[in-house]
């Protein structure tokens, strides 16, 4: 099957303008005909389901969690950009377009991309209309912050909360439409299988979480926004449930998946304290802005401080290793996710890890707290010469800024910021992989669009800060109803889909026996286990820096647990109600075939682009290689039974706009 | 919890918990004694719950279901009614943001749901709070349609210690522990943040009457109890969000239901 | 489409509750500012106590206005409160209530009870009799009569101790009332801290005035 994908002609400019104008419309009337299932209730789900409802589509969403409003969106903290330019510093769509596409490590789709920075405005807009608080200066109007190392301030923002916020926004919009009856919602479901007929998405096998129900629901065509799947590495800044589930009985169903390998692995977040540890917590981007990462320059003093014989503050200057200044001097602490990650690996690889596991660096506020004490003295004429008023001053000033963070550090570490470097560690964040879609954000199933992280077009080999809720959103709001109409328009005279046919007994069937499977298999250790012990092999040989050995180890030993899974998983309780561990296995199982789909990706990916780093391809410096030449397309990867045998499928990324060269930060 | 001189660590901690347990809805449920040891202070209390929970599955035993999510302490999804508080004994944070460090060896701990008739149990820890959904249903919107052919974000200045307040309003998570800790179950704060937020911006304004007096509507018919200003809620919540709101919306209301 | 339940919601009884608190409030100011009178001259007394109970206004419009409100404050506690705690029908096996809110405003409905108990032999003591004397019995006029009705009422120490007892739970009463009321009629702003201090005030001095009234009669005749 030759992937198509449906990118309109023209100059990118022109091109979603001209396709909205010559797409197929639906009157209001037959809209009210038309069923349309989205699985997520995220930023894209929740805002799509909202739009959908608006425009008098039925829609029926779907959520494990048992509100809309929980989704891990809300877990987003830094802020949304938009080529608003309100700050008139020469921003543009096309230098949204130009940076994302950059940032992406030239490995994302160039019309998506630009539709993006499009839209990007109107969400501004629509989220404001809708009541979202974000951050406003003094004159009333909205503020804006720079973030991820760009040239322009684009972002916005609600202190520490914008996904949070944005979400609500959304969850707001969603329960209008509820309280209306245009969308009906259904909480605490998972959604099990997708039911295609006549090779069409038509509906979707749920289970419902309180009941243990297995329910049939149909529509006329089926959304998934189920988000990413980085909890495939057990540890991730993901929130506990979120799952693969949805995206990945998709794939089984015909749907490519593409990069499975693009992995943002997120270079501030709180190390792992030890076995018992569940999920890591991220601490923003923005702190990059004043921390100084280090570790210590001499092993020895590594040593001791892993032993609790020394403190970093007993480390004089001269013995500390700055080492994203001394390596890339023109970025310094503000390179990219991706590079500020690599480099802190290295590190602790090295010997020089800070914290009882060895996996830690220093982020050190001190000389942010000196020099803002000193601006502040000089502002409020007081001694400069005063240690402790320049310490007491300078405090102050992080404390604005980054207070509530610094609060959940000390919450989560029992150690005070302030006065001692925060330890920090990169891990897994994001996925820019995903189901594979059209330039209508449709799957290779017809009638079965992906939005948002689930989906793979807009970031490339790596997300860009602030980028991952305007796609959303953007996804949702804004490109999903067009393109969804235009699918849609030739069903106007269906009428509703029957749930009583084979196929949706067949789905159904398949989902029951998986259950059954799970409820009698009997076996002695628990889903947990086997997730830890998947999440340690994706850690460990697919993580931060690969090699061929590695993954070619990792595709064999996954293969092994996955079958080990199967005969010794114990799921305790009974199907017929509420039951946690259930729920588990039905997503750790996906999770171990993504797994080992994942590692052959990167496998066959013979370069380092983005989050994806290769360990033989990289310069004598150690910096990433990308080969343009020979992938520059998108892997699309096709099921056949097992991963093992997935198959290849390439979309060649063709790139009139942006001139590709090598990221360099030094 | 004891320091050890010697090794430089703390020493691991021996608890009893006194657990929730219940079936199902329909179930009686009962309160249920369980020894556990090797609590290491650095944990949170729900990585206490997973680990107590593999040593009861690997007993043969049927884990203990408790909701969670995000366990950063801002999904709102965590719950739990720890030693006669919400959320436990530790303030602006929640469960999942508690530590173990706050507990003692040897204590014994006290876990039960979420309690309230609006939120009936639905297994063990895991109680049903679709209520607050079906009040947010009934007004916590903004009725503008969502094509995002709006007017320009900055045609509308907001004045900055409103737009402040707002955004303090809005920081809810919608957890419940307001409802959980009062003794009246009232969920006069969690509506009151919604109430407020959009009263205080223009673009709320508008359907200022309409929405007071709906959303007040559904939270009596939820069955959630009257507020009498104990003051309860604003401690326990995990975010801090003040009374100042309650009595804004009771202004609101009243104005409203003048008007209405 | 506006859902309004002026007299049924639960906000509008806690507004009535309020209202009819902060009027009960200052029916206890003006009664404590003429018993006070007492320990001064029995002669004020005796002619504010006889205005009191013959002026028309007094008698006809305003007392029969204070009866309702405060029949109507109870009623409505005792409604509230049943509905607060059927709101919780499983109670918690360990609650920790000390930790976030004062034991005052979590049991108002036992202070409120006391209080109630209290008017009951208050009005035995001093409305029935006085009522049965004016309205029933039809006895003469007697300017002077209050004053000695006071002192003999607070001979016996039992009645006097009662006395003593119901008006630290009514400062109690009184300590959450105040504030609380504010509260419910959405008085919250920059002056809530002077009035919560002054409420505090008004919670000790008065109740505690009323116990000086009484020790003071009782050891003093």
């Amino acid at each position: 099957m030759a992937l198509d994908s449906k990118i309109p002609n023209g100059p990118i400019s022109d091109k979603w303008t001209d396709y909205k104008d010559h797409i197929n419309l639906v009157n209001p009337a037959n809209k009210r005909n038309l069923d349309v299932i989205i699985v997520g209730t995220g930023l894209a789900g929740g805002s799509a389901a909202a739009t959908l409802a608006e425009l008098g589509y039925n829609v029926k969403a779907f959520c494990f969690q048992d509100s809309p409003r929980r989704a891990h969106s809300i877990a987003a903290q830094g802020g949304i950009n938009a080529a608003k330019n309100y700050q008139g510093d020469g921003d543009s769509v096309f230098r949204l377009f130009y940076d994302t596409v950059k940032g992406g490590d030239y490995r994302s789709r160039e019309a998506n991309v630009h539709r993006l920075a499009e839209v990007s405005t109107n969400i501004i807009d629509q989220c404001v209309a809708q009541g979202v608080p974000f951050a406003r200066e003094y004159g009333g109007l909205l503020d804006n912050r720079s973030f991820g190392g760009t040239l322009v301030s684009r972002t916005f923002y609600a202190k520490g909360q914008t996904g949070q916020q944005l979400l609500l926004g959304a969850y707001s919009a969603m329960n209008r439409q509820i309280g209306r009856g245009k969308i009906t919602m259904h909480s605490r479901h998972e959604m099990l299988d997708l039911v295609i007929v006549d090779g069409k998405a038509r509906g979707i096998i749920a289970r419902n979480l309180v009941t243990g129900e297995i329910e049939r629901h149909s529509a006329h065509a089926v959304v998934i926004a189920s988000g990413g799947y980085g909890n495939v590495f057990f540890l991730s800044t993901n929130a506990m449930g979120s799952n693969a589930t949805a995206a990945w009985k998709i794939h089984k169903k015909g749907a490519f998946f593409a990069n499975p390998c693009y992995t943002q692995i997120h270079p501030t977040c709180i190390p792992v304290s030890g076995d018992h540890q569940a999920k890591l917590t991220l601490m923003s981007e923005s702190l990059r802005n004043d921390g100084r990462i280090w570790v210590p320059a001499k092993l020895e003093d590594a040593k001791a401080i892993r032993e609790g014989k020394l403190k970093p503050t007993q480390i004089v200057e001269a013995d500390r290793d700055y080492y994203l200044e001394r390596r890339y001097p023109a970025f310094g602490n503000l390179v990219p996710r991706d590079v500020a990650s690599r480099a802190s690996k290295e590190r602790c690889d090295a010997g020089f890890g800070v914290n009882k596991t060895g996996e830690a660096v220093y982020l050190d506020f001190a000389a942010a707290i000196q020099r803002y004490g000193k601006e502040q003295a000089h502002i409020k004429g007081l001694d400069g010469n005063d240690a402790e008023v320049i310490v007491k001053l300078g405090t102050d000033v992080v404390a604005n800024k980054y207070g509530n963070l610094f609060q959940m550090y000390e919450k989560i570490v029992d150690e005070n910021p302030y006065a001692t470097p925060m330890m920090i560690y990169p891990a897994v964040h994001y996925t820019m992989g995903g189901t594979w879609v059209d330039y209508n954000l449709q799957t290779t199933i017809p009638g079965c669009f992906s939005i948002g992280e689930s989906n793979f077009s807009d970031h490339g080999a790596n997300r860009l800060g602030a980028s991952a809720l305007m796609q959303g959103l953007a996804d949702g709001y804004f490109v999903l109803p067009y393109t969804i109409g235009d699918y849609l328009s030739p069903d106007i005279k269906m009428g509703p889909i029957s749930t009583d046919s084979p196929e949706f007994a067949a789905a159904e069937k398949g989902v029951k026996e998986q259950i059954e499977k799970f409820m009698n298999n009997n076996g002695t250790q628990s889903v947990d286990h086997f997730h830890r012990r998947l999440g340690k092999i994706m850690w460990d040989k697919v993580g931060m820096a690969r090699n061929a050995k590695g993954l070619n180890e990792a595709i064999t030993e996954i293969a092994a647990l996955r079958e080990e899974f199967y005969k010794d998983v114990r799921v305790p309780g009974t199907d017929k109600g509420f039951n946690q561990e259930l729920e588990k296995a039905t997503r750790v199982a996906d999770f171990l075939e993504l797994g080992e789909l994942f590692a052959k990706d990167a496998l066959h990916r013979n370069e380092s682009c983005g989050g994806h780093f290769r360990e033989e391809y990289q310069s004598a410096d150690g910096e990433a290689q990308r080969d343009d030449e020979n992938f520059a397309y998108v892997a699309a990867w096709e099921y056949k039974g097992k991963p093992s045998d997935a198959v290849l499928h390439k979309e060649d990324l063709i790139f009139d706009n942006v001139k590709l060269v090598t990221r360099s930060y030094k | 919890m004891t320091f050890d001189l010697k090794t430089f660590k703390f020493k691991k901690m021996k608890l009893t918990l006194k657990i929730w347990r219940q079936k199902n809805a329909q179930d009686k449920g009962a309160m249920v004694d369980y020894q556990i040891d090797g609590i290491e202070p650095d944990m949170s209390f729900l990585e206490m719950l997973d680990v107590f929970n593999q040593d009861l599955m690997g007993k043969g035993g049927e884990p203990v279901a408790f909701d969670h999510d995000c366990r950063e302490g801002i999904c709102g999804m965590c719950s739990l009614y720890i030693n006669g508080e919400a959320h436990g004994p530790d303030r602006k944070v929640t469960t999942c943001q508690l530590h173990m460090r706050m507990f003692n060896d040897g204590d014994t701990i006290t876990i039960e749901p979420f309690r309230a008739g609006a939120f009936p149990v639905v297994k063990d820890l895991v109680v049903d709070r679709s209520a607050f959904d079906r009040i947010q249903h009934a007004g916590g919107f903004i009725s503008v349609n969502t094509s995002g052919n709006t007017i320009d974000a900055n045609t509308i200045p907001v004045n900055k210690q409103d737009a402040d307040d707002a955004f303090d309003a809005a920081t809810c998570i919608g957890c419940g522990a307001c409802v959980a800790t009062c003794k009246n179950s009232s969920a006069m704060l969690f509506v009151a943040a919604k109430v407020s937020q959009y009263a205080l911006l223009p673009q709320g304004r508008i359907e200022a009457t309409d929405r007071v007096l709906n959303m007040v509507h559904q939270m009596d018919a939820e069955g959630f109890g009257n507020c009498t200003n104990t003051g309860a809620c604003e401690v326990e919540c995990p975010k801090g969000i003040s009374l100042e709101n309650i009595a804004r919306m009771n202004r609101e209301y009243m104005s409203a239901s003048m008007k209405g | 489409m506006a859902q309004s339940a002026l007299l049924k919601s639960s906000i509008a009884k806690k507004v009535a509750m309020a209202l009819s608190g902060l009027f009960l409030m200052l029916f206890l100011a003006q009664h404590f500012f003429i018993n006070m009178t007492s320990v001064f001259s029995p002669d004020t007394f005796n002619s504010i106590s006889h205005f009191m109970g013959n002026n028309p206004l007094v008698q006809f419009v305003i007392q029969p206005i204070l009866i309702v409100g405060v029949i109507f404050h109870f009623i409505m506690g005792f409604v509230l409160d049943f509905k607060n705690r059927s709101a919780r029908p499983i109670a918690y096996a360990k609650n920790n209530g000390a930790a976030n809110s004062s034991w005052a405003s979590r049991n108002m409905i036992i202070t409120g009870s006391v209080i109630l108990a209290f008017l009951g032999l208050h009005f035995y003591d001093f409305w029935v009799p006085e009522m049965v004397y004016k309205y029933v019995a039809f006895n003469p006029l007697d300017e002077t009569r209050y004053f000695h009705e006071l002192v003999e009422k607070f001979e016996s120490p039992v009645r006097t101790a009662l006395y003593c007892i119901s008006f630290v739970l009514l400062a109690l009463h009184l300590n959450h009332g105040f504030s609380s009321s504010f509260q419910s009629v959405g008085f919250n702003n920059k002056y809530s801290k002077g009035l919560k201090n002054f409420g505090l005030a008004f919670a000790f001095v008065i109740p505690f005035g009323f116990i000086f009234i009484a020790l003071f009669h009782h050891f003093n005749h």
